[in-house]
């Protein structure tokens, strides 16, 4: 229709916020909270989403997705906590050595992949390590709305507990924690196997213990849509490569500590996003012409589709060959 | 500007009628000569000033009165408004959006006073004042979906997104162009969307869907839609198609400029912050012909638009049998001139009808 036709800009409305505090946690993450700049509340939020933060790191945007982990009843602040990753591209890096209490940055409004079904009678939610996050949000929702729920969470050590005492001792019957140092594992047969009807099960962590999950409760004859999971990939370093854009006819170099998606806005090119990490789909970008072999990370896009070398989502996924060339 | 309310009726002596006002601000639904389908969508972050597009939530002329007509239809049958158990935070979603925007759009008419949970909501073209704590049910007098839409006009179908799909697990329906919210409830995408000719083997629906459930929050989408329907109704509902069926029989070339109306849907799309559901609120502007063929630019168009359409949309928008009484009405209005593109009258530099 066009009636009144306007463009807007991928990925706007953003918000503005100031840091209004940095709380270390343990030797390797650290809670970030977040005031809006100009005062007024925060958009209220569904337990499970994320925001993407806007850093800009010497001249160079980085935007890295967190999920919000504080109550999403709060309006007053949004926050995140973050796990230094020493050997990453740097976003979180640059948070922990750079971001400070009265800093700006820009986030964007919560987007959620990773929601509760809202039909379950009951919630049980697994986590590895700082995959705790999105389980703070919908353990202070479920809490305001009577929901009933129970966390099996997995941690290093002690130590490395991120939240994991607070847990306890604020849900004693509802909080488990394992602690792999004292060889505590979760008893995930014996948990799949008592839960009443109507039950949904949320894994949050690293890809192993997804996969061990969605495994252990199909062959226990779960549904599909019972079993909810969010691995958030992270873009990986990867050798640099030439991308020819054919609608904005130029020529980009991809570095190697950047993605295709970060070299394609770098050069001043809109191109749409939404999680930035190989989920939503927002990014597609059709292939015009490949050369090589490409690097698929993202969850969106089925095998087929993969191995058909006409798609590439750009958030995380790379290419190595003599020539590609995309229409964007 | 302030609102006149108008004292009309969708029903029985059908006295609903535009102003000059309302008839300028239309919402033309054709920015060409011909009419395909697409998916049609942009953002709705505002339009022009008066236009329907400048708000979030329209409020015209017809507010009052429809708010009145919904009544009566829920008055004969309540499951116009249905909302499964898991979808009431949905509804308070509904409600807050509802209530924050038109308190800040149209804040002469609508008030919103917050104090934490404790919330006052003034409605002054309805004479409404009340007090009510936010996310507790037994405060108001219906459920929060049903409250809000008894106090907004258009219909209002609210979406649970679950894996990848969208479920019609609520709604308020009774302004709707042929379907039932009682026939579709819990029913997916794809299900709801089965008997619309055409548009499935085009791979719209699939696209439609993967952009929905991208909608944002802070990023509300917008399109149109239309059909035709005789007499001013809102309620043209499966339930009452006996009532109202038979009336597309009544035309003739004496009675159809004013008895035929082009009825439009301004469909918008908003991602609800507290429950990630979708809500659709389906707002339907109706234009009698015969007030249509005054903007000369849109008389000209509407004929070559209903002369060209296929036939499976002719038949699937109700009109296949009145087709050629149309075209014999509004070809008095088409002189063959061209028209200039987009939707808007362009009043001032469209010439007026040749004869």
């Amino acid at each position: 229709m066009s009636a009144a036709p306007q463009k807007t800009k991928a990925g706007a409305e953003k918000i503005d916020v100031t840091v209004s505090a940095v709380v270390p946690l343990n030797e390797l993450v650290t809670r970030f909270e977040f005031r809006r700049t100009d005062g007024r509340p925060f958009p209220p939020f569904s337990a499970g989403a994320h925001t993407v933060v806007e850093m800009n790191d010497d001249g160079r945007t980085r935007l890295n997705p967190y999920s919000l982990m504080s109550d999403p009843a709060d309006t007053s602040t949004y926050a995140i906590s973050v796990r230094r990753d020493d050997q990453g591209r740097g976003g979180s890096l640059y948070l922990h050595t750079h971001v400070g209490v009265g800093d700006r940055l820009t986030l964007s409004y919560p987007v959620n992949l990773f929601p509760l079904d809202l039909r379950g009678r009951k919630h049980v939610f697994l986590a590895g390590g700082i995959g705790i996050t999105p389980f703070m949000a919908m353990i202070a929702h479920l809490d305001r709305m009577g929901g009933a729920w129970e966390l099996h969470y997995a941690c290093r050590s002690k130590a490395l507990g991120t939240y994991a005492e607070d847990l306890m001792q604020a849900h004693p019957t509802r909080a488990h924690v394992y602690y792999d140092d004292q060889n505590q594992r979760i008893a995930l047969e014996d948990l799949l196997d008592g839960q009443p009807l109507g039950t949904h099960v949320y894994v949050c962590g690293p890809k192993g213990m997804i996969d061990w999950v969605h495994t252990t409760a199909a062959a226990h004859g779960w549904p599909d849509e019972n079993v909810h999971s969010e691995e958030f990939l992270a873009p990986q370093p990867g050798t640099p490569f030439e991308v020819y854009l054919s609608r904005s006819d130029i020529t980009i170099q991809v570095g190697e500590s950047e993605s295709l998606l970060e070299a394609i806005e770098r050069c001043g090119v809109d191109a749409p996003f939404l999680c930035r990490g190989g989920a939503c789909g927002q990014c597609e970008t059709d292939v015009v012409e490949a050369e090589g072999t490409f690097e698929h990370r993202d969850h969106w896009l089925d095998d087929d589709e993969h191995a058909s070398g006409k798609k590439i989502m750009p958030c995380v996924s790379r290419f190595d060959g003599k020539k590609l060339v995309l229409d964007r | 500007m302030t609102i006149q309310f108008n004292e009309e009726t969708f029903r029985d002596d059908y006295s609903f009628r535009n102003s000059d006002w309302a008839i300028r601000r239309f919402p033309f639904p054709f920015h060409e000569d011909s009419y395909m389908y697409s998916v049609n969508m942009e953002q709705h972050q505002g339009g022009p000033e008066e236009s329907v597009y400048e708000k979030r939530f329209d409020v015209d002329e017809h507010y009052v009165a429809e708010m009145q007509d919904r009544a009566l239809v829920l008055a004969e049958d309540p499951l116009r408004c249905q909302s499964l158990p898991h979808m009431t935070l949905a509804g308070w979603d509904t409600l807050e959006l509802i209530m924050v925007s038109k308190s800040e759009d149209s804040p002469d008419l609508f008030e919103l006073h917050r104090d934490g949970d404790r919330w006052r909501w003034i409605n002054k073209p309805m004479g409404i004042d009340h007090t009510f704590t936010f996310l507790d049910e037994t405060t108001l007098p219906c459920g929060p979906l049903e409250y809000i839409t008894r106090q907004a006009q258009g219909d209002f179908a609210v979406l649970d997104q679950r894996g990848d799909m969208l479920y019609m697990d609520a709604g308020m329906v009774t302004t709707q162009a042929d379907w039932s919210l009682d026939f579709d409830i819990g029913m997916d995408f794809f299900e709801w969307h089965a008997p619309v000719p055409l548009a499935n083997e085009m791979g719209i629906f699939k696209r439609a869907l993967k952009f929905l459930l991208n909608v944002r929050q802070g990023s509300p989408a917008r399109r149109l839609n239309w059909t035709m329907t005789v007499n001013p109704l809102l309620d043209t509902s499966p339930e009452n198609y006996h009532k109202w069926g038979v009336q597309k029989s009544s035309l003739t070339p004496a009675n159809i400029g004013a008895k035929q109306h082009l009825r439009v849907e301004l469909q918008t799309f908003y991602r609800l912050p507290r429950s990630n559901g979708l809500l659709f609120p389906i707002r339907c502007y109706l234009i009698a012909f015969q007030d249509l063929v005054t903007i000369p630019k849109w008389g000209r168009r509407l004929h070559r638009v209903v002369r060209d359409l296929p036939e499976e949309l002719a038949d699937y928008k109700g009109f296949i049998a009145n087709r050629p009484l149309m075209l014999d009405y509004l070809g008095q209005y088409d002189d063959g001139l061209p028209t200039s593109p987009g939707v808007w009258p362009d009043l001032e530099t469209e010439p007026p009808l040749q004869t």
